[in-house]
């Protein structure tokens, strides 16, 4: 088997005539008591692509895949799959695959067994077995380990062949629950390319669960951003991180500056966000996304790779925002050197620059001034001082 | 603290290693130490009708006991800890109850339900009443390999297409087998050499070997006893070694 030339061209064209969703979420829910775990989340997720549920633990993403899973009944709403209601219907007969944080591989049966388990259950012929446990085990690029006992393997071949179980019999779609958690940083990275690359080969409906969110925006086509039983955001993760919807998507998704204040529309002069004697410009594009009300409690989000260190003499001119900050601390991060600085009223600032060329030496406690262009500047409502 | 534990164990094994010897005394009573090297009183134990009769009563009643109270004891174990239900706190305790009261009273409780019943001084009497006494063994065994067993393997095999009866015969039971094994052995050892029910719902015409025994050193001390005692002694510690062998064949979690 060899990857498709073009990895894109697996994902979204395939074999598939019909373009029903493959799994549509309506207004599911789920309460403990009287703790809402899931509050009404609506997702559809196309055929053959790959969408993560982020956020943080206890935000729901988890307890929502275990309903579509079958392992829990939701409290209300209703999923569908391939179009057929499986609210109701039990785990096994759904027909969705599913790998775990910790694996969860049988620990009496070796690999090519826990493979062909999934098969066994829908009592194909040993032949047929044999023949597509063997193609699963080399799609994983485990074919020769099929004889060893889970307990005989390292954990990244465990996570492999739970993966290669949960996708030989081809279910219609394919869950997983933070399946690299487990895992240190070098082979997490190496299993998050793997899983990309067997999931476009089969053209398989992923449904991801991360609270990892690097992660999230390596592996997917889109994200959904859950934040109290709710989706937050849905979107690629490019929208995600240039267009964050509300201050919790900008401030969960990347590092930020977040510049609380008051919206403000002032004539002619554009709109503008104030704070006390500080006043920043908002780009026009970033105020009519936003779309407050003037007055209104709102913040001004400023990416650190955004934010340039500038001449302490330069005024910034009618495009830029400057302010001046102290410097607290230097890191350096290979390529890049992060800068933390403190603004005279106290807001805490991170600046990201490239090494290379900066020709700057700053050290702590030195004066600098801080410029962005006005384009820079996202906006969203601020919920917290409303 | 080495002397200490030494003789701790020396103390523990000590009637053990004292009996051991004296069943091969050339001796007609039980001495220490023993007289002579002889194996005539395992002659006499196998060619004496009552002692053979005794052992194969006690293989029979032990054996048919470790079947039942395995297969009761591991419903309940999985009962208790799968199911659902209103008062499982309650039936939890009431299955452990056999190893607090007093065996005694247990012992003349059944026998006068027993007696009315018309099944006290028989096989099929004694094997329910030691399966009282061995069910929470096996409970308790069982329900340690449920606990620890991984639910998400349970979650997997519906994931993977199997039905609660088919997930429970390919992944459940084989996982658990350790403790269903390590319950069945406990449950034949404590009906082996259980003594005080036995003597209540056995007959002249039907006695284990505990029970002839102590009927035995009552009228006469002869070695036979010593050798009777060394054979229910190999049979346990055969049993408790194949216990650790289950133990160390398990399936790492």
């Amino acid at each position: 088997m060899t990857a498709p030339s073009g990895p894109d061209e697996n994902r979204t064209t395939g074999d598939r005539s019909d373009d029903r969703p493959a799994l549509v979420l309506r207004d599911l829910r789920k309460s403990f008591g009287s703790a809402v775990a899931v509050d009404g989340v609506d997702l559809e997720v196309r055929r053959g692509e790959f969408v993560t549920l982020l956020g943080p633990s206890g935000s729901g993403k988890t307890t929502t895949l275990r309903m579509v899973a079958g392992f829990m009944s939701p409290s209300g709403g209703s999923i569908e799959i391939d179009g057929n209601d499986m609210t109701r219907v039990p785990p096994y007969r759904r027909d969705v695959g599913m790998v775990f944080q910790n694996y969860a591989l049988f620990p009496h049966m070796t690999a090519a067994q826990n493979v062909a388990f999934p098969l066994r259950m829908r009592g194909q012929p040993r032949v047929e077995i044999d023949r597509r446990v063997a193609d699963a085990l080399g799609l994983v690029k485990l074919g020769d380990l099929g004889d060893r006992y889970p307990r005989q393997l390292s954990g990244g071949q465990q996570q492999r062949i739970a993966l290669a179980r949960a996708v030989v019999f081809e279910p219609r779609v394919l869950l997983m629950d933070e399946p690299l958690g487990a895992l240190d940083r070098k082979l997490r990275e190496s299993l998050q390319l793997e899983i990309i690359r067997v999931s476009r080969q089969l053209g398989s409906t992923v449904l991801y669960v991360t609270h990892d969110q690097e992660e999230a925006l390596v592996m997917s086509d889109r994200i959904a951003i859950f934040s109290a039983g709710r989706i937050e955001q849905l979107g690629s993760g490019e929208d995600l991180y240039d267009r964050p919807a509300s201050l919790f998507v900008a401030d969960f998704i990347g590092e930020s500056n977040i510049l609380r204040g008051r919206y403000e529309v002032d004539g002619a002069d554009g709109p503008w966000m104030t704070r006390g004697q500080s006043r920043w410009r908002i780009g026009h594009a970033a105020a009519e996304r936003a779309a407050l009300e003037a007055g209104s409690a709102a913040a001004l989000v400023v990416r650190p790779e955004r934010i340039h260190l500038v001449d302490t003499g330069s005024a910034g001119g009618p495009g830029m925002n400057v302010v001046d900050a102290t410097v607290d601390e230097v890191l350096y991060l290979g390529p890049d050197t992060k800068y933390q600085l403190a603004l005279e009223n106290g807001q805490r600032m991170v600046v990201r620059e490239p090494r290379e060329g900066s020709g700057r030496e700053l050290q702590r406690g030195d004066a600098v001034r801080l410029g962005w262009s006005v384009e820079d500047g996202l906006l969203v409502a601020d919920p917290a001082s409303g | 603290m080495a002397a200490l534990g030494g003789l701790t164990v020396f103390y523990l094994l000590a009637p053990t290693l004292v009996i051991v010897p004296m069943s091969f005394t050339e001796a007609r009573i039980l001495s220490f130490p023993p007289e002579g090297f002889s194996l005539q009183w395992y002659e006499r134990m196998v060619t004496d009708r009552q002692w053979s009769t005794g052992i194969v009563n006690s293989a029979q009643v032990a054996t048919l006991t470790a079947i039942l109270a395995t297969v009761l004891g591991t419903l309940a174990a999985l009962g208790l800890s799968r199911g659902r239900f209103p008062g499982r706190t309650a039936v939890n305790a009431l299955t452990l109850s056999p190893l607090i009261v007093p065996v005694v009273v247990i012992a003349i409780g059944m026998f006068g339900l027993f007696v009315q019943w018309r099944i006290s001084g028989s096989l099929i009497g004694l094997v329910v009443a030691h399966t009282a006494l061995a069910l929470p063994f096996v409970a308790v065994a069982v329900g340690t390999s449920l606990r620890t067993m991984d639910r998400n393997l349970e979650l997997a095999a519906a994931n993977l297409g199997a039905n609660p009866r088919r997930s429970f015969f390919h992944i459940t039971f084989p996982i658990i087998l350790p403790g269903v094994l390590t319950g069945a052995i406990f449950a034949f050892i404590t009906s082996w050499d259980e003594v005080v029910v036995a003597i209540f719902m056995t007959s002249a015409r039907f006695r284990t070997l505990p029970v002839e025994m102590w009927e035995q050193v009552r009228q006469a001390v002869d070695p036979t006893v010593a050798a009777v005692s060394t054979t229910l002694l190999v049979v346990t510690t055969v049993l408790l070694l194949l216990l650790l062998v289950v133990r160390r064949q398990a399936p790492a979690q």
